[in-house]
């Protein structure tokens, strides 16, 4: 390894990213897009998670007064729609659009006998009439058959501070595939990669410096994404910077080895693109990005072990949420590691300059 | 004297297709070597395996004695050569003063970045993003980054292919000058005045064997002793076939091939044929590889 030469390398591959300005503000804008959007989705008070439609010749009076008479319909987290035409709200419980209906003139109430909520608003419905009808919540334990109520507190973790792990991962993921996979089957393609063969400079030497050029870059920015979501959604960080930069800097490499071994023999970029994406789309939905694959099929959860994004996400995702330390990530960042190795070390073997 | 690049019976395979079969020659110091022949002889193919670029399938190329295969003889023998490939992308967003520095610092040994400057007539546009540049600037870049570690052989492939006549001679000039340092220059191309105005010697190859090896002089010595006269078709009146004469009859000229002028002149005359368009040319390059081949010059 000729340090001189890793370096030269090195400096035209980041002057190059650098100066193409079109390249590094999709690579900044691209992250910061998908967080403002959910920033903005998450800006506004909890949804209410049941609806329940309230019928009536003057439902928004009655609902008032049914209010003052019955504990049901004050209970949280259900929003009551006052609805003026009784066929059309039936229409929307079949379609599950309203979880319940109450008519209060003819003391009628709908349910949908296939929609779970409807079944657990009938079950709040039965509770709230044993605790009576009358003003005033009476004593849970009367209705929770002697279990005495224990209550704990904590800050919420939304969705949002669940998915930024996910986010910043799935940005590292695109910039490493496409960002080294791309560029080198470009260099083959148009003849640059034949150009430095002619010279003394190593494969090893030229795939090092790939790496390094994407990894602080891909740090830099992952750094200026993580600063500036933060500005606007306060997210969820338990844990320490230091651990959550380990786990990036390490899952950046084991992508950009992916990368690198992807493109290490490919000459046309149609297919290399092809490639990329087959390996991308499935690891971004795969790897828990968007949602948890708990209670999925169990075959599923395993195949999605191959993926380094699976593993990266669940650091991050137990620093920033769980507070986790390295010993509680160590699984995570041994798979990584070894990934790392073997994509570097067959990506080298594989590697043709032409 | 011992070569300075001696290549033995060299040949390499594409799965069936043999695309340089038994190619052996040697490279002299300080000369310059043509490969000539048409696209798809396999010049380009032999040059990249010298290069190093293109392992053979099977011959041996050694370089001051040594053999160039793998490890440290192969890069001493990187760290001497200079190459000019047939098309060369750089980095995106470079320019002309980058590339250089960025190639100078691949080697361990650099020549002077001003005068590299100066011999390739860099200076207007060293600034300039590489992109940017015309045709015949950007080969004069292309060449300056292979004698930015002072190589002791330079290779060219078709170095002046799609540059215009100006540009095309400007490039020649500057071979020469590279020459004139005493380095050595392995050439190939398909326009043989181009092989005729620079090369020390040269070999002609066809369907990947080299049918034809020596100086351009000597070449045309040794298969040609007469010289061309050429005259326009319309100045000659009666039946063609009527001159005792060895001629090649084209659209709107004849050649008559001939070793003695006058008497070839004298039947014209005595056949009422007009000299006022009459032209004498030696015999060229094209015409040894139409001898040597058959056919027309493939390009």
């Amino acid at each position: 390894m000729n340090l001189r030469r890793f370096l030269t390398v090195l400096a035209a591959r980041n002057r190059e990213f650098i100066r193409d300005r079109s390249a590094l503000g999709w690579n900044i804008l691209f992250p910061v897009l998908i967080v403002a959007g959910f920033a903005f989705a998450f800006s506004g008070k909890p949804l209410d998670q049941y609806k329940v439609g309230v019928y009536a010749e003057a439902p928004l009076q009655k609902l008032a007064t049914v209010k003052e008479e019955h504990a049901f319909f004050r209970t949280s987290y259900i929003q009551f729609i006052p609805v003026v035409r009784l066929d059309p709200a039936i229409v929307k419980v079949e379609r599950h659009q309203l979880d319940m209906l109450f008519d209060l003139d003819n003391g009628h109430y709908w349910i949908n006998s296939d929609s779970p909520k409807g079944y657990m608003l009938e079950r709040v419905l039965y509770g709230a009439m044993i605790v009576g009808a009358g003003g005033g919540d009476a004593p849970v334990v009367a209705a929770s058959g002697g279990y005495q109520r224990q209550t704990v507190s904590g800050r919420e973790i939304r969705y949002v501070d669940w998915v930024i792990p996910g986010i910043l991962a799935m940005n590292m993921m695109f910039s490493s595939l496409f960002g080294v996979g791309y560029v080198i089957v470009r260099y083959r393609k148009n003849g640059v990669l034949r150009r430095l063969q002619a010279t003394p400079l190593s494969a090893f030497e030229f795939l090092s410096a790939q790496v390094v050029s994407r990894l602080w870059l891909i740090m830099a920015i992952s750094i200026m994404v993580y600063a500036g979501a933060n500005l606007f959604i306060d997210f969820t960080m338990f844990g320490s910077y230091w651990n959550l930069l380990l786990v990036f800097s390490l899952g950046a490499v084991s992508l950009i080895s992916m990368g690198l071994l992807v493109a290490a023999r490919i000459r046309s970029e149609e297919l290399a693109g092809g490639i990329l994406n087959l390996v991308s789309w499935p690891m971004m939905f795969l790897s828990g990005v968007w949602f948890s694959l708990e209670g999925a099929n169990p075959l599923m959860q395993k195949l999605a072990l191959i993926f380094p994004l699976t593993h990266i996400i669940d650091a991050a995702r137990s620093i920033m949420i769980d507070g986790a330390g390295l010993v509680d990530v160590s699984t995570q960042l041994a798979v990584l590691t070894v990934m790392s190795a073997v994509f570097l070390l067959l990506g080298a073997v594989l590697f043709r300059w032409k | 004297m011992a070569a300075l690049l001696q290549v033995t019976n060299l040949v390499k395979h594409f799965d069936a297709v043999v695309a340089v079969d038994g190619v052996s020659f040697a490279l002299q110091q300080g000369a310059c070597f043509g490969l000539l022949g048409p696209n798809g002889a396999g010049k380009t193919t032999t040059i990249e395996m010298l290069e190093g670029i293109t392992e053979p399938s099977s011959g041996e190329i050694h370089y001051r004695g040594q053999r160039v295969n793998a490890g440290a003889a192969r890069e001493a023998f990187r760290n001497d050569a200079g190459i000019v490939f047939q098309s060369t992308a750089l980095q995106d967003f470079i320019t002309v003063r980058e590339a250089l520095e960025m190639f100078g610092r691949l080697y361990p040994r650099t020549i002077d970045s001003d005068e590299l400057i100066e011999i390739c007539a860099l200076g207007e546009f060293l600034d300039r993003d590489t992109r940017k540049l015309s045709g015949g600037q950007r080969q004069r870049l292309l060449l300056a980054m292979a004698l930015v570690n002072d190589p002791q052989v330079v290779f060219l492939d078709e170095p002046t292919t799609g540059l215009d006549p100006q540009a095309r001679r400007n490039l020649w000039a500057l071979v020469q000058r590279i020459k004139a340092q005493g380095k050595t220059v392995l050439l190939t191309t398909h326009y043989m005045e181009e092989a005729y105005e620079l090369c020390d010697e040269i070999a002609i190859m066809d369907h990947g064997r080299i049918i034809a090896h020596g100086s351009p002089k000597a070449l045309l010595a040794e298969h040609f002793d007469e010289v061309v006269l050429q005259l326009p078709r319309s100045d000659i009146l009666g039946p063609i076939e009527n001159l005792p004469l060895n001629l090649k009859v084209q659209d709107d000229v004849v050649e008559i091939l001939s070793a003695d002028i006058n008497a070839a002149v004298r039947t014209l005359l005595a056949h009422d044929v007009s000299l006022a368009g009459l032209q004498i040319r030696p015999r060229t390059l094209d015409d040894l590889f139409l001898a040597l081949t058959g056919a027309a010059l493939r390009t």
